[in-house]
């Protein structure tokens, strides 16, 4: 069987039990693959474990069961080639913003000079457009300025993965869009392979090529697999009026409010936790 | 808490100052002058005032101020074991302070390191530690100068063990307490176990380290003035101690202030340091 290049095999995460009770799984049985240079998203309620896939990804938490392989080698921990955009952004705060970059780009190149590490720096902080706050701390710049020094020191150790865990839902609705288009512009240009967590719906059509769609936990599961076919370059200003875009988000939104509650109890007959049934609402339509 | 108007506190403070020396110069001059008339042989004899059958009058701002300019003029003069300026006397103490507290910093700060890491470790040797934090530095005294067998040694380890305790539980603590995410950006950076230590959690937990710091140089001066007291020969607190024995009141009040501003001095320095290596989160 030919893998793809991220390959999610069989993994579970439960939890030891309260007071030596049962252990609660929160999802299990989890299999979908990544091929290379592609953006996936997984979409699901709060509290079905999606944090937790990350981590898993990321090496930072490791699963109770099944396996991740990446380019054909089970991961084992964390590793300079998955890069994490954090949800807090989780920024050194005793650092000013160039220098957070730089430490990224130091632990990838220990043996760079200081000048040719500082003369990377400002290439990631003019990619993102921070050169006038390059050294300030975070505390003194914006939530927005903030995410942007998460993405270039993730971006700056020239990971072969970018994970990121809800990057713009802490952020205010013009900031978002216009870091979700930065982000669109760089992994297409880059050819990055990211998997991105999210609960926002246009996000996700704006810039997955694949949605997965997970259903409530406990006992979690991914139930449908969205291909996103509207054509690239995707914009904010024409992604909706691009043919069939309701009617994928219709989807996604019905799966969301219904069926993510119905299928966590019964999923229906003949589905196949190995391969999970691939919808692609914006042809049908 | 910074004053609003820090100028009308200053005056505040220096009315209130002008009014409680004021005060004290009416009471001082008031008590004095007349008394009995004495043999003056007697009198050249036991002092003027023990003559009079009275006690030594406290003395007054104005005699307390001409002896700290005395003491300013020349304060580092050493005129036999029992008789140096006070300059001596408190860098004698100063240098007990520092080298008890450099020794504890540099045990406490990398064993607290060490324990704030492994939740383990904490667990064992937390009995230890709170059994001892409690204990009177003055009460390893006699320990201390029987195994060590030397005063001036024995009273620097008497500011070691005092000091030792807020750093060691303020590192433990502020390392302990790094947050979970500046630690997995080290993980996903790959950073290895030194690099981690030096680069993410020591200045995370700097702030943390640098108050106990401040506390534990607090209680080493504290501290000092009594173990002098006790072990005697050189020191502030030795000083103080001789001249209760002289029963010069002024030299006493002119070192207890001396004692105060060195004090505040110390708690700056590490204020400013703890200032320095803080971040607003």
């Amino acid at each position: 069987m030919r893998r793809p290049f991220v390959s999610v095999e069989g993994i579970a995460r439960r939890f030891p039990g309260v007071g030596g009770g049962a252990p609660q799984t929160v999802f299990e049985n989890l299999w979908f693959g990544i091929e290379e240079g592609e953006f996936v998203c997984l979409i699901g309620h709060s509290g079905c474990g999606k944090t937790t896939v990350l981590n898993i990804l990321a090496g930072l938490d490791a699963a109770s069961d099944g396996a991740v392989v990446v380019a054909g080698r089970e991961i084992d921990g964390p590793s300079l080639d998955r890069a994490v955009i954090f949800q807090s952004h989780a920024l050194l705060p005793w650092l000013s913003a160039e220098a957070n970059i730089a430490f990224a780009i130091r632990s990838r190149h220990p043996r760079w000079p200081r000048a040719q590490v500082a003369e990377e720096c400002r290439r990631w902080i003019e990619l993102v457009g921070l050169s006038a706050a390059a050294e300030k701390k975070p505390a003194q710049l914006s939530g927005g300025m903030k995410q942007r020094v998460g993405i270039a020191r993730a971006l700056a150790v020239r990971p072969k993965i970018l994970l990121m865990d809800e990057p713009f839902s802490a952020l205010d609705a013009l900031t978002r869009g216009a870091l979700q288009e930065e982000v669109n512009r760089i992994v297409a240009e880059t050819r990055l392979t990211a998997f991105m967590i999210t609960h926002d719906v246009d996000e996700a059509i704006l810039l997955a090529d694949r949605i997965l769609l997970m259903t409530n936990g406990p006992h979690a599961k991914i139930a449908e697999v969205v291909v996103n076919t509207l054509p690239r370059p995707r914009t904010r200003h024409d992604v909706h009026h691009l043919p069939g875009y309701y009617a994928l988000r219709n989807h996604i939104i019905d799966f969301l409010v219904d069926r993510s509650r119905l299928l966590a109890a019964t999923m229906p007959k003949g589905w196949d936790p190995r391969s999970v049934p691939e919808v692609r609402p914006a042809v049908a339509a | 808490m910074r004053a609003s108007r820090p100028f009308a506190s200053l005056a505040l403070a220096a009315l209130l100052f002008a009014l409680f020396v004021g005060a004290w110069q009416l009471s001082s001059s008031t008590g004095a002058g007349g008394g009995a008339a004495v043999d003056p042989e007697y009198a050249a004899l036991v002092g003027a005032a023990a003559a009079a059958g009275g006690q030594t009058p406290f003395p007054s701002p104005v005699q307390i101020g001409g002896r700290i300019l005395e003491h300013l003029a020349d304060p580092f003069y050493v005129r036999g074991t029992n008789d140096q300026g006070i300059g001596v006397q408190l860098a004698y103490s100063l240098g007990r302070v520092l080298s008890g507290f450099l020794l504890a910093a540099a045990v406490a700060v990398p064993l607290g390191f060490i324990i704030g890491m492994s939740p383990l470790l904490y667990g064992a040797l937390n009995p230890f530690i709170q059994v001892l934090r409690p204990i009177s530095p003055l009460a390893w005294m006699p320990l201390a100068l029987y195994t060590i067998k030397d005063s001036a040694i024995s009273s620097i380890f008497v500011i070691f063990i005092c000091s030792i305790w807020p750093m060691l539980l303020n590192t433990a603590f502020g390392v302990a307490s790094v947050r979970k995410e500046w630690l997995n950006v080290a993980r996903t950076l790959e950073c290895g176990p030194v690099r981690t230590a030096f680069r993410v959690i020591l200045p995370a937990a700097a702030p943390t380290i640098m108050t106990g710091m401040r506390i534990s140089i607090g209680i080493a001066w504290l501290v000092i003035v009594a173990a002098e007291m006790l072990v005697g020969g050189t020191g502030i607190g030795y000083f103080v101690w001789n001249q209760w024995n002289n029963l010069s009141l002024a030299d006493i009040v002119t070192a207890i202030l001396v004692i105060g501003l060195v004090g505040m001095v110390l708690d700056q320095l590490l204020a400013i340091a703890t200032r320095a290596v803080s971040y607003q989160d």
